[in-house]
């Protein structure tokens, strides 16, 4: 096979790579043909049709998306009929959709908006019958809306190959062809992990998340409760982007000032809970290293890998870790230490978690995680949702001075911040996890071994003569992938995180639509949002959890000990075999 | 081989100008009978190439014959074969393509029931030629009887060790499972077909890879038509050079057509290549009932195209029907007269088609929706000026740019009405006439002066749009009117004029 062959487009010729699509190729040489169904990590599915090319000896046109190029090859981008074609193409998608844009959620964030404009299109020749389908509101995280759908394919691509969970798919025929869950069934029912990249890949509005913004304004509203918020680490990485700041800007300060300025009374950090995480995390694992416990600890912060593990892997939920997420563990610590702290009866406070995640809704609202009777976490919003709150409260984010989280579930290390990335959790872990275990240092705090993109990752450190194995694994996925290999191969690893998103918490569900010029799940601009969390580690003093002085307070405080009387019962949890309906138990293996 | 229906039937005026290759055992032998099929040299053909011929002078003699796909695209049959034996795989499939859908066309279905041995035969043919040992029949579950007879004849050939391991003791093994469509019509397309097997949802994939090289389970797979199966041991047999004596100089061979519509003698009709529509219908088909002038005949089903009254010295091959907005298609013929009117035979089709599209790609899902209902506004006189531009607009660009056969050919119908009747869809449009007569809506019903003004009518109507007093003419009106013809079917004195 030669390095380059030639081929020709729009009577220019140029060289590139072979094995390469049309599309791909006039890529790399500066184009960048119209496209909608297309996404770069699923598979070709050439069904929209709006990337259509002419290719010389071909009666038809072709789906440049789909068709390789050959040495010699002819081909035309432009021509005044394949812009008709294309431009037909679109507005007959935008025949079969509602035409509310100025009202939409992605109103200036839609593909199809773009693609609109881009085509020309200013008069519609072809308009009549558009759908009318119940929109699906059950699930706490997802909203389906096959009205808005333009059956890109997309949203059942990624939950069947790069999540795993297969919960989409197309039903019916022709016209009448809708996206659903298996026999229609309601969202809330379905084996939904409620991780939200459905969201996230739609072009358009047909999946968005439950949204509970007006709810939360509502609560900010009253006089006689007291308002608390909570910021993941993911958000402060990302929200400047629903702002027009480039990715990569850690708005921490800022998001803390303007949730402040929305009305919050106190505003906490989650990175000062996942610290806490941490610490319980940690003693959990070598107490299970000690005593012959269940091995691999599995970890449990992401609520949609939490719901696809009740429902897939059953058989491992001994091995999953008991430590509540980050969330939930700070909700727990607001409604009763600093419900005592503050002398307030913990029924009136409203406890708010700002999120990068649509699961966490979810999570929010099981049972198990109660507190005394009570919701740790009253309402979960996700980046979107906050930034809309703060645009549609008349807050400056960009401009606005920045400000400190609150006292004492404010402070936070380095290790609480990392944990927005995928192998975050595992290295802020191992960070403890090492000196409670050696007494001694950790040599060099960077466990490089757990960092970066790639979608399983292996690494062993040594912690005195013990070497522990880990692996990390992100989006659905790849962690069914690493658990089919635990299930056949228990010994091989110690320890292992599970982000339920590509990229971990900064690729969530939740997290701002991607702007001009970038794709979702774009790697670069999960890369450029983990990279904004690991410098504020590397800038933090403290980068270990167990050293956080307020965590070292809230245990001599009120805590006791990790993995003390008072930490299972507000810290730790059990999960159970989870059956969507439909499933009769013990009717069959996943 | 061939013919033997005639010996058998005598010399009726409706066979006497056939000639039967594909089916040539059907209404003679039992298909339920193995000795019957063997009788006629059934299962000879697979006997000599194991007996030493090499694979590849199989698909040369295959290639030599001419022999064109027979589903409807016309691709060289032998060439298909050779793409698939040149593949290396440690797995290759032979599929038959049984999920015949089109409406009225039932040519793949007699074969399977009248002759299913000759299916197998020339699958385990293919099976030796291009190094598969596995393959499999999809069939729409609507055809019971095939399927039965079908399965069979399987258990049959195995019985015989005619299929199964080392077959007659040559080394090869081939078997033949069965699987079931289910209903819809988007399957017969081959990567759909392939998709359902695989037991997704039938939908097509872009080609390339085309199953030669990825096909089912991404194995290299060779897929053919029913029709194409049934004529491959004659070619083995009879010899390549008098297959490819018989047809034109670029299709060979015969071609099996559903003659249906309007006219005489219905049913399955086998004809050499290059014999005129005008010969088909008149000929074999015995013309028009009821002396009935010929408007059009309508081939290739519903991705097929009308050829006008004018044209029927056409012969029938690939590439005439081609040339005049037609396919070959799988072979159904319908005859159309003066009666019928030609949008709505274009709506009727197109109503097909869009309904059976998967819904994957844009130009076919929403294109021809909006096609239809263009074409319904117009059959109900509610047409307007550049309707027909916008169907010429839309058919085009839904035939350059739909993902697969389905739909870059669902505007045929269309198409090729408005190419050769254009008048009529501007009747439709301009002056509000359906001149055949056919659409409904468009009629107008009015009392001539035959009227006595006895009132039948008056009663009978529904929405009471009719006035009149008793011995006195009765009017109709028309903004009233529902076109429910309630009126005409009462008016014993012919007083109320259709049209």
């Amino acid at each position: 096979m030669p390095e380059k062959i030639k081929i020709t487009i729009n009577d220019r010729e140029y060289e590139v790579r072979p094995n390469q699509t049309i599309m791909q190729a006039a890529d790399s040489v500066g184009f960048r043909l119209p496209r909608l169904c297309y996404h770069p990590k699923l598979s070709i599915e050439g069904a929209c049709r709006v990337c259509i090319v002419e290719v010389e000896g071909m009666r038809n046109f072709v789906a440049s998306c789909a068709y390789p190029i050959y040495d010699g090859m002819k081909i035309k981008t432009n021509t005044d009929e394949l812009r008709r074609a294309r431009r037909d193409i679109v507005e007959l998608i935008l025949d079969n959709h509602p035409m509310d844009c100025h009202t939409c959620e992605r109103d200036g964030n839609c593909e199809l908006q773009r693609l609109a404009y881009a085509m020309g299109i200013k008069t519609r020749h072809f308009e009549g019958e558009k759908k009318n389908y119940p929109i699906d509101v059950s699930s706490t995280s997802v909203v389906r809306n096959p009205n808005k759908c333009i059956l890109c394919g997309r949203c059942v691509r990624i939950c069947s190959e790069v999540q795993s969970v297969h919960n989409l798919g197309f039903s019916h025929r022709g016209f009448k062809t809708v996206v659903m869950p298996a026999y229609n069934e309601a969202f809330a029912d379905t084996v939904c992990s409620n991780c939200g990249q459905c969201i996230n890949v739609c072009p358009t509005a047909a999946f968005v998340e439950k949204n509970y913004t007006q709810d939360v304004f509502q609560a900010l509203s009253r006089k006689d409760v007291v308002k608390i918020a909570q910021v993941a680490p993911s958000v402060r990485a990302a929200i400047g982007e629903d702002f027009g700041l480039p990715a990569g800007k850690n708005l921490e300060k800022e998001t803390a000032a303007a949730l402040r300025k929305l009305g919050f009374d106190y505003v906490f950090d989650t990175q000062f809970s996942a610290d806490l995480t941490i610490v319980e995390e940690a003693n959990e694992l070598l107490h299970r290293i000690k005593t012959g416990g269940k091995l691999p600890m599995i970890t449990s912060c992401s609520a949609a890998w939490m719901k696809y593990m009740e429902q897939f892997f059953p058989d491992l939920i001994d091995n999953i870790s008991t430590c509540k997420s980050p969330m939930s563990m700070m909700g727990a610590m607001i409604k009763t230490y600093f419900a005592d702290k503050i002398k307030a009866d913990p029924k009136n406070i409203v406890s708010v978690a700002v999120m990068c995640c649509t699961a966490k809704k979810y999570e929010a609202a099981r049972p198990e995680l109660m507190v005394n009777g009570m919701r740790g976490v009253d309402h979960m919003i996700t980046t979107r949702e906050a930034s809309w709150m703060i645009k549609s409260a008349g807050i400056d984010l960009v401009n606005i001075k920045g400000e400190e989280f609150d006292e004492p579930l404010g402070m936070s290390s380095g290790a609480g911040t990392i944990f927005g990335a995928t192998g975050g959790v595992m290295e802020a872990a191992i960070r403890t996890a090492y000196e409670l275990y050696t007494g001694k240092e950790m040599p060099d705090l960077d466990v490089k071994a757990v960092r970066g993109l790639k979608g399983i990752k292996e690494g062993a450190v040594m912690m005195g003569d013990k070497e522990i194995r880990v692996a990390v694994a992100h989006g659905l996925g790849n962690a069914a992938e690493l658990l089919q290999e635990v299930r056949k191969n228990p010994d091989k690893y110690h320890f292992i995180e599970v982000m339920g998103c590509p990229g971990g918490c900064v690729g969530g569900g939740g997290q701002p639509y991607v702007g001009l010029n970038c794709v979702p799940l774009d790697e670069n601009l999960l890369r450029k949002r983990a990279e904004a969390l690991y410098n504020a580690d590397r800038n933090r003093k403290i980068r270990k959890s167990h050293e956080n002085p307020d965590i070292k307070r809230i245990y001599k405080e009120f805590l006791g000990e990790p993995l003390g009387k008072k930490s299972h019962e507000l810290l730790h949890t059990h999960y159970k075999q989870h059956y969507p309906q439909g499933i009769i138990p013990g009717g069959g293996k996943c | 081989m061939h013919n033997r229906s005639l010996e058998v039937f005598g010399k009726a005026g409706y066979f006497n100008s056939q000639l039967r290759i594909a089916l040539r055992n059907c209404g003679i032998i039992d298909p339920g009978d193995l000795d019957d099929y063997l009788n006629v040299r059934g299962f000879e053909a697979l006997a000599k190439v194991l007996s030493g011929i090499k694979s590849e002078a199989v698909i040369a003699e295959i290639k030599r014959s001419g022999l064109r796909g027979r589903g409807g695209a016309g691709f060289g049959t032998g060439l298909k074969w050779e793409l698939v034996a040149r593949e290396k795989s440690d797995q290759k499939y032979v599929i038959c393509n049984a999920d015949e859908g089109d409406p009225g066309a039932f040519m793949d279905r007699s074969i399977i029931e009248g002759d299913p041995f000759s299916v197998l035969e020339g699958m385990a043919i293919a099976g030796y030629a291009v190094g598969s040992d596995k393959g499999i029949v999809y069939i729409r579950a609507e055809y019971p009887l095939a399927i039965k007879r079908l399965e069979k004849a399987i258990e049959a050939a195995r019985k015989q060790n005619l299929l199964g391991k080392d077959i007659l003791s040559s080394g090869f093994s081939f078997d033949i499972e069965i699987r079931l469509g289910a209903g819809a019509f988007v399957c017969g397309e081959e990567t759909a077909l392939m998709q359902s097997i695989e037991g997704h949802r039938g939908m097509p994939r872009p080609r390339p890879p085309y199953p030669s090289a990825s096909g089912l389970f991404c194995k290299p797979t060779l897929i053919n038509n029913v029709e194409t199966w049934a004529n491959v041991p004659v070619i083995v047999v009879e010899g390549a050079e008098w297959f490819s004596s018989v047809g034109t100089e670029k299709s060979k061979g015969t071609k099996v057509f559903a003659l249906a519509g309007k006219i005489n003698n219905t049913g399955l009709v086998e004809v050499p290549m290059g014999t005129t529509l005008r010969h088909v219908i008149y000929d074999i088909g015995g013309g028009i009932p009821g002396s009935k002038k010929l408007k059009a005949v309508q081939t290739g089903g519903p991705s097929g195209g009308c050829i006008p009254a004018d044209l029927i010295d056409t012969p029938i091959d690939y590439e005439s029907l081609g040339k005049i907005g037609s396919i070959m298609g799988s072979g159904g013929m319908i005859v159309i007269d003066e009666d019928s009117c030609m949008v709505s035979i274009a709506k009727f089709f197109l109503e097909f088609t869009q309904s059976e599209s998967c819904g994957k790609c844009t130009p076919c899902r929403e294109g021809t929706k909006r096609m239809l209902e263009i074409l319904t506004r117009i059959t109900e006189g509610q047409g307007k000026e550049g309707d027909i531009e916008k169907l010429e607009r839309l058919g085009n660009m839904i035939k350059k740019s739909s993902l697969c056969g389905l739909g870059q050919s669902a505007p045929n119908p269309v198409l090729s009405t408005i190419r050769y009747f254009r008048n009529e869809y501007e009747d439709h449009i301009k002056n509000k006439k359906c001149t055949a007569g056919a659409c409904e809506k468009m009629l107008s019903y009015v009392i001539n002066d035959k009227c006595i003004g006895c009132g039948a009518c008056k009663r009978a109507c529904p929405v009471n749009a009719i006035s009149g007093s008793t011995k006195q003419k009765h009017l109709i009106n028309q903004d009233l009117c529902t076109k429910c013809g309630e009126c005409y079917k009462t008016c014993k004195f012919s007083a109320i004029d259709k049209g």
